[in-house]
């Protein structure tokens, strides 16, 4: 009893310690005065300047356009690419998810530098055009990652059967083996989706002047002093996710 | 699967372009870059650089402070692991809640929060004066840098570990304790060593993000500290020495390289435990 009441505290701590800054940003959302260092009164006059401040706004669907677009192109590259590895002889294999693991495990700083020298010599205009590039080339791995363990549960079989009842290739892939990996691309594209739009470092490299999305924003906002529109911003953004994943996890439990 | 080679060839070819153009050359980009001065010419000028008193003293305070910060994530995260390995929760909205869901609020704006908490007159030490407790000023010092990191990156830490000890077979600790062993025994012959790989992909993913932030130490740092992501940053952004940059990227890539040889060692799916 006393152990699992141990258990309990320590897990509870952990999560104060990790939502305390959450829950410091959603309190200072609604805090009247302009600094983050005193507090000012109740107001909910940020949620309604948010919407007229047009620079957050532009910010704001730049962040939900790259994030969107890069993991759309990369679920379909990540997906196709686990189809070919999973039939690779094991060394190439190896080879290409070791190139895979590459821009995860390095450095998002080398990452984003290589990327910004590789468009200046390729002689790339920069803006929304190069973020989108390193944007699905960082999302990639994480794709292939989702997908690669549910491609390998399934069994060869099922495509050969439906190819020898006369389905094409493509029709067999989507009928047969697709369904079964939904799950993996699904998750692939939700982690893609959230590793995009919570990037700073790699943004910061591959963005040209006068083109930000919300992180780079805030970062160029940190020393005059953040905008408490861009805590009204996260507050809603972050309460919608919350929101939609009570309901992704109620819908099925009502079904059954 | 079995398709004819043309076909395969089709399927990995966009992959393998890709990878190669946007992965492979960028990272040969740097190497030239680092390797070479303003004129083209060959040179190691810019990897010994390394060695002048600002940047060597970057380079040891960015090792010491995130190895101070592996370290604490370490033993943060193992218990937690642990815990929540044995209590049967669902896989998946547990990552959720400690991985994904924190990421949609901006890590910058997460990672700011921390000077409301921290300051003179922030929200801990209100909690402190008000239990008549000694003040904590920890903000602009590398403690805070600290914190920061092991705030940011203690889920990267937790996933892996929690993803081993969750693969190991119950019956192989029930055999150990069938056999004699106390709870102490057991932890440290069987639930520890077949951990090794979640705790090498752990150090991995912890240590790298904390060995080369440049935010971090920009925001709960002040300005006076520098780490060697300030210094790389501030010569691509700022003074616009990319042959610099590049070669102090060069000998941080010396320890991602040797993080990567011992985590491909220790892993030998060579798959990954990572998430």
């Amino acid at each position: 009893m006393i152990r699992t009441t141990a258990k309990k505290i320590y897990i509870a701590l952990i999560f104060v310690f990790l939502y305390a800054p959450i829950a410091t940003l959603m309190v200072l959302s609604f805090n009247a005065s302009r600094t983050r260092a005193k507090w000012g009164g109740f107001t909910t006059k940020w949620y309604f300047s948010l919407f007229e401040n047009r620079e957050i706004m532009q910010a704001l669907w730049n962040t939900l356009l790259i994030a969107f677009i890069s993991s759309f192109i990369a679920v379909i590259i990540g997906t196709v690419a686990c189809i070919a590895i999973n039939n690779m002889p094991k060394r190439s294999r190896a080879v290409l998810m070791g190139v895979t693991n590459i821009p995860m495990l390095n450095a998002d700083i080398v990452t984003g530098i290589s990327l910004m020298l590789l468009f200046i010599s390729l002689g790339f205009k920069f803006g929304l055009g190069t973020i989108l590039l390193a944007h699905i080339t960082f999302n990639i791995p994480y794709v292939i990652l989702c997908v690669m363990p549910r491609m390998k549960q399934i069994s060869p079989s099922t495509f050969e059967a439906a190819l020898d009842l006369g389905a094409s290739p493509v029709r067999a892939f989507f009928k047969v083996v697709f369904p079964d990996i939904m799950p993996g691309v699904l998750s692939g594209f939700l982690m893609a989706f959230t590793m995009s739009l919570d990037d700073f470092i790699i943004t910061h490299f591959t963005k040209g002047a006068g083109v930000d999305t919300l992180s780079t924003k805030i970062y160029t906002e940190v020393k005059k002093g953040i905008k408490p529109e861009m805590y009204a911003l996260s507050t809603i953004i972050f309460i919608t996710v919350l929101l939609l994943l009570f309901l992704v996890n109620k819908a099925p439990k009502e079904k059954s | 699967m079995k398709n004819s080679k043309s076909s395969q060839r089709l399927l990995s070819s966009p992959y393998i372009a890709w990878a190669v153009i946007f992965i492979i050359v960028p990272l040969c980009m740097v190497f030239y870059y680092g390797l070479t001065d303003k004129t083209g010419a060959f040179t190691f000028e810019n990897i010994a650089a390394i060695m002048s008193a600002e940047h060597a003293k970057a380079l040891w305070l960015s090792l010491g402070l995130s190895l101070i910060s592996t370290v604490i994530c370490f033993f943060i995260a193992y218990p937690l692991a642990m815990i929540l390995a044995n209590m049967n929760v669902n896989q998946h909205s547990f990552i959720v809640l400690i991985f994904i869901l924190p990421m949609w609020m901006n890590f910058l704006l997460r990672t700011l929060a921390w000077q409301t908490l921290l300051e003179k007159t922030g929200v801990i030490n209100n909690v402190l004066s008000f239990l008549h407790l000694p003040s904590l000023n920890i903000i602009n010092t590398p403690y805070a840098i600290v914190l920061g990191m092991v705030y940011n990156f203690l889920p990267f830490m937790v996933l892996p570990l929690y993803n081993s000890l969750v693969k190991i077979d119950p019956n192989v600790i029930n055999a150990a304790k069938d056999l004699g062993a106390n709870n102490v025994q057991t932890f440290f012959k069987i639930t520890f060593p077949l951990s090794i790989p979640g705790i090498i992909s752990g150090i991995t993913m912890v240590f790298i993000p904390a060995l080369t932030t440049f935010v971090i130490s920009n925001l709960l740092g002040g300005s006076k500290i520098l780490l060697i992501g300030n210094v790389i940053e501030e010569s691509f952004t700022q003074a616009g020495n990319w042959h610099l940059g590049s070669g102090l990227s060069i000998v941080l890539m010396i320890f991602i390289i040797v993080n990567m040889v011992a985590s491909a060692i220790f892993d030998k799916d060579g798959e990954g435990s990572a998430l």
